[in-house]
């Protein structure tokens, strides 16, 4: 029983919250990736990018819920998602031609490229900030709980309850279909391959006739749809706020360089990864060795790596070894 | 300064500016542009050694302004003597422990030749946390539950506040030199990361380790190189010269009690403007300085290697110079301003708050000083750093202003009106983007740009 206890104890504790906030990690880092293998730059834009598809999103929503659309039990913002898709292409195709396109052209300096983006990250930051305001915003309806811990405990008899917020498998649930799709796209169809050899080598992309405006244009909407579905899913699960978006890119661009950045399936991982250290550091194990120990062996402490003050942090050193020790990340990615 | 004329009537358009501030709005408004002009033109200084001498990319501004600032909370404000008492020994002690870590990963590093080095390294970084807060756990605890609402930190050392920011100088430049043996070797894309990511930890660092900086609660109240309002006002020789100044128009009023009520109001508003300029004083003497070592700099045979490195590494390489050395060095040197700058603005806000250092504001504004001013030219990043905060504090009167032109027919019941009257505070990040990206594409080196220099 004791076993159990436990093992619940860390499921609820751990194991659901990391699952939900690595799937949001990893879909950020996924776009991150695409921008820097197809486009080869670490677009600082990126979280500015995804709360301006979650303001969109969120607009929407707003509307369809004065109509009285809804979903029930799901969120409306599902059904908001599209639009938000179309605005994020629109304005990131938008900034590419208006901006990136003339340094890609002039084939400048990716630390140019960096600079760039700055520019791109203030101009975005002040528009979110300008219509939506900058304060926290919850657009989250439908049922908030599929398991709640209650229940739980009712059902099972157990003295640990497991709850499981509706947003949290909503979450994991369309990661899980957004980055089958995807990679089933890079690696089956020919436009997925393409792309993946203009990542791999430009020059021998271009003798072999790919288009690069083309593959461009595509790694822009595929960056687009995964913005949006990132940003809404973060927004659904806590609340709306633009500067957090701004604070997320950074464990976002963490996860990138672990996985080994231009690489998506290691930008996957390497969310998860992220994700599952940070909590797992962050969690204090005391209840948990009280159920397992024998009673004179319990901890008087809490047992906690470290403060959950130092989430933040945790990403970052475990980014600074990677980048020590592995710098092309835990899985290959690009060496240019 | 043989033909710098742009530089020359850039300047003078940048003082007639803020001079015209003085006129319309008032010269307290103008002085505290001034100031926080001249503290952004020593930040993006420091930032411009870094990135317009030799290439470097740091993204870290934020973290080494903030050591600044801890340099200043540690220097200058009173010791706690009970916070001592109550946990001194066991901070003293863990610092001494954190000390030994550090010395064994550097040891294990330089000295050890075992394939399991890496291990080892990683084993003894990964100690250092339960290590530190086993040893200093129970002393914090202590430490903050001492007055905890108004004091629960150990103070400083009571020192002269300048004092501080030459400590706030070097202990930015530690900083940088371990950030820089970690990071430097990086591409200049990781780097710009690395650091990044770097000064967050600095900030949260900063934000929760209250027994050192009192965290969100502030530090306030800290002491002045300038002196203070109060003083003045009750001083002889102040409302002496005041009455003097303006004896003609005090002249004219002839009931005496009325006389002495305006005396008394232009006291006091004058005495903010007269510390106000104490400090322009003390802060230009510091740019100026700044500026006449690092010209000097520049044209001697050590600026003129730094270019070399900046423009062709290998060839630097090949003829002999140090580069990662020299890179080290110049990451440090800039840092070290950087982190003089950050104690300057806590000094001249008066209170360190941990929580108000955003990366935007600290460290991608300094950015955009440094990229509009003029990269690699120094005179260009003082300009940039005057543009920018001017731009950056002048832009929401002018976001009103502009949106009463445009919007002068509709009523101001309007939602949107309202709205947008709400969110002026962020029209100035867009000019800052928009700025940002104009001159990236029209004008890529700057407004002042670099000068090729000839020894």
């Amino acid at each position: 029983m004791d076993l159990l206890n436990s093992i619940i104890l860390l499921t609820n504790f751990i194991v659901v919250p990391a699952i939900t906030y690595g799937s949001q990690l990893a879909l950020g880092a996924i776009g991150v990736t695409l921008i820097y293998g197809v486009l080869r730059f670490a677009n600082f834009a990126y979280g500015d990018l995804m709360a301006f598809a979650t303001m969109i999103v969120i607009l929407f929503t707003w509307y369809l819920q004065s109509l009285g659309i809804s979903l029930g039990v799901l969120p409306t913002a599902l059904i908001a998602l599209p639009i938000g898709i179309i605005a994020t292409i629109l304005i990131s195709i938008f900034f590419d031609k208006a901006v990136f396109k003339y340094y890609r052209e002039k084939k400048s300096d990716p630390v140019i490229l960096i600079v760039v983006s700055l520019g791109v990250m203030f101009i975005l930051n002040a528009i979110v900030r300008i219509i939506i305001g900058p304060g926290d915003v919850t657009f989250m309806d439908g049922s908030r709980f599929i398991l709640k811990a209650n229940e739980f405990k009712n059902l099972t008899g157990l003295n640990e309850g497991l709850a499981i917020k509706s947003t949290q498998l909503i979450t994991f649930i369309t990661t899980i279909i957004t980055c089958s799709l995807l990679f089933y796209f890079l690696n089956k169809t020919k436009t997925g391959k393409s792309m993946r050899a203009y990542s791999n080598n430009e020059d021998l992309a271009l003798l072999s006739g790919i288009d690069p405006g083309k593959i461009i244009l595509l790694t822009w909407i595929l960056v687009s749809i995964l913005a949006t579905i990132a940003g809404t899913l973060y927004g659904l699960d806590k609340s709306f706020k633009p500067l957090a978006y701004w604070n997320n890119l950074l464990p976002i661009f963490a996860a990138t360089i672990v996985g080994g950045i231009g690489n998506p399936l290691g930008a996957f991982y390497g969310g998860f990864v992220i994700a599952f250290t940070e909590i797992g550091l962050t969690y204090a194990y005391k209840k948990f060795f009280i159920y397992l120990l024998p009673e004179q062996l319990e901890p008087n402490s809490l047992v906690q790596y470290i403060s959950t003050d130092y989430k933040f942090a945790i990403s970052f050193a475990i980014l600074i070894v990677v980048l020590i020790y592995r710098p092309n990340g835990i899985f290959k990615g690009k060496v240019i | 300064m043989k033909n710098n004329l742009d530089i020359k009537i850039a300047f003078i358009i940048m003082g007639l500016l803020i001079v015209l501030v003085g006129f319309f709005q008032s010269w307290g408004v103008a002085l505290s542009i001034l100031n926080l002009c001249l503290i952004s033109s020593v930040m993006s200084m420091g930032v411009n050694m870094q990135w317009g001498y030799s290439g470097l990319i740091n993204f870290g501004v934020m973290g080494f302004l903030a050591i600044g600032g801890l340099a200043v909370i540690v220097i200058s404000v009173p010791p706690v003597y009970a916070a001592w008492d109550a946990g001194g020994t066991g901070i003293i002690m863990s610092g001494l422990l954190l000390a030994a870590l550090v010395y064994a990963v550097f040891y294990v590093h330089s000295k050890v030749t075992s394939k399991y080095k890496n291990y080892i390294i990683f084993a003894l970084v990964i100690s250092i946390v339960p290590i530190m807060k086993a040893v200093s756990g129970p002393s914090i605890h202590a430490i903050e539950s001492i007055d905890a609402a108004t004091s629960g930190y150990l103070g400083g050392f009571n020192m002269p506040i300048i004092f501080s920011w030459f400590v706030g100088a070097l202990l930015a430049a530690f900083v940088a030199f371990v950030t820089g043996k970690v990071c430097l070797g990086l591409r200049s894309d990781y780097l710009a990361i690395a650091t990044l990511l770097i000064s967050g930890i600095v900030i949260t660092i900063v934000k929760h380790e209250e027994w050192l900086t009192r965290g969100v609660k502030n530090v306030i109240g800290l002491k002045r190189p300038a002196p203070y309002e109060v003083d003045l006002q009750n001083s002889d020789w102040f409302v002496g010269m005041i009455e003097s100044i303006y004896s003609s128009r005090l002249s004219k009023i002839t009931d005496i009690d009325q006389q002495i009520a305006t005396l008394k109001e232009l006291v006091i508003s004058s005495s903010g403007v007269f510390v106000k300029l104490c400090f322009s004083l003390i802060f230009a003497a510091v740019l100026i300085t700044l500026l006449i070592f690092s010209e000097k700099a520049l044209r001697s045979p050590w600026g003129r290697m730094m270019r070399a490195i900046r423009d062709n590494e290998d060839a630097a390489k090949a003829m002999g110079k140090n580069v990662v050395k020299r890179h080290l060095h110049i990451f440090m040197i800039g840092s070290a301003i950087i982190g003089f700058a950050g104690a300057m603005l806590v000094t001249y806000d008066g209170l360190f708050t941990p929580a108000s250092f955003q990366p935007l504001r600290y460290t991608f504004l300094i950015w955009v000083m440094v990229l509009l001013g003029g990269t690699g030219n120094n005179y260009g990043a003082i300009l940039g750093g005057f543009v920018v905060w001017f731009i950056w504090i002048e832009s929401a009167p002018l976001a009103l202003f502009l949106i009463n032109t445009l919007l002068g027919q509709v009523d101001s019941a309007n939602e949107v009106k309202k709205h947008l009257i709400d969110s002026i505070p962020y029209f100035r990040y867009l000019m800052m983007g928009l700025g940002l990206l104009l001159v990236m594409r029209y004008r890529p080196k700057g407004l002042l740009p670099e000068k090729i220099i000839r020894n």
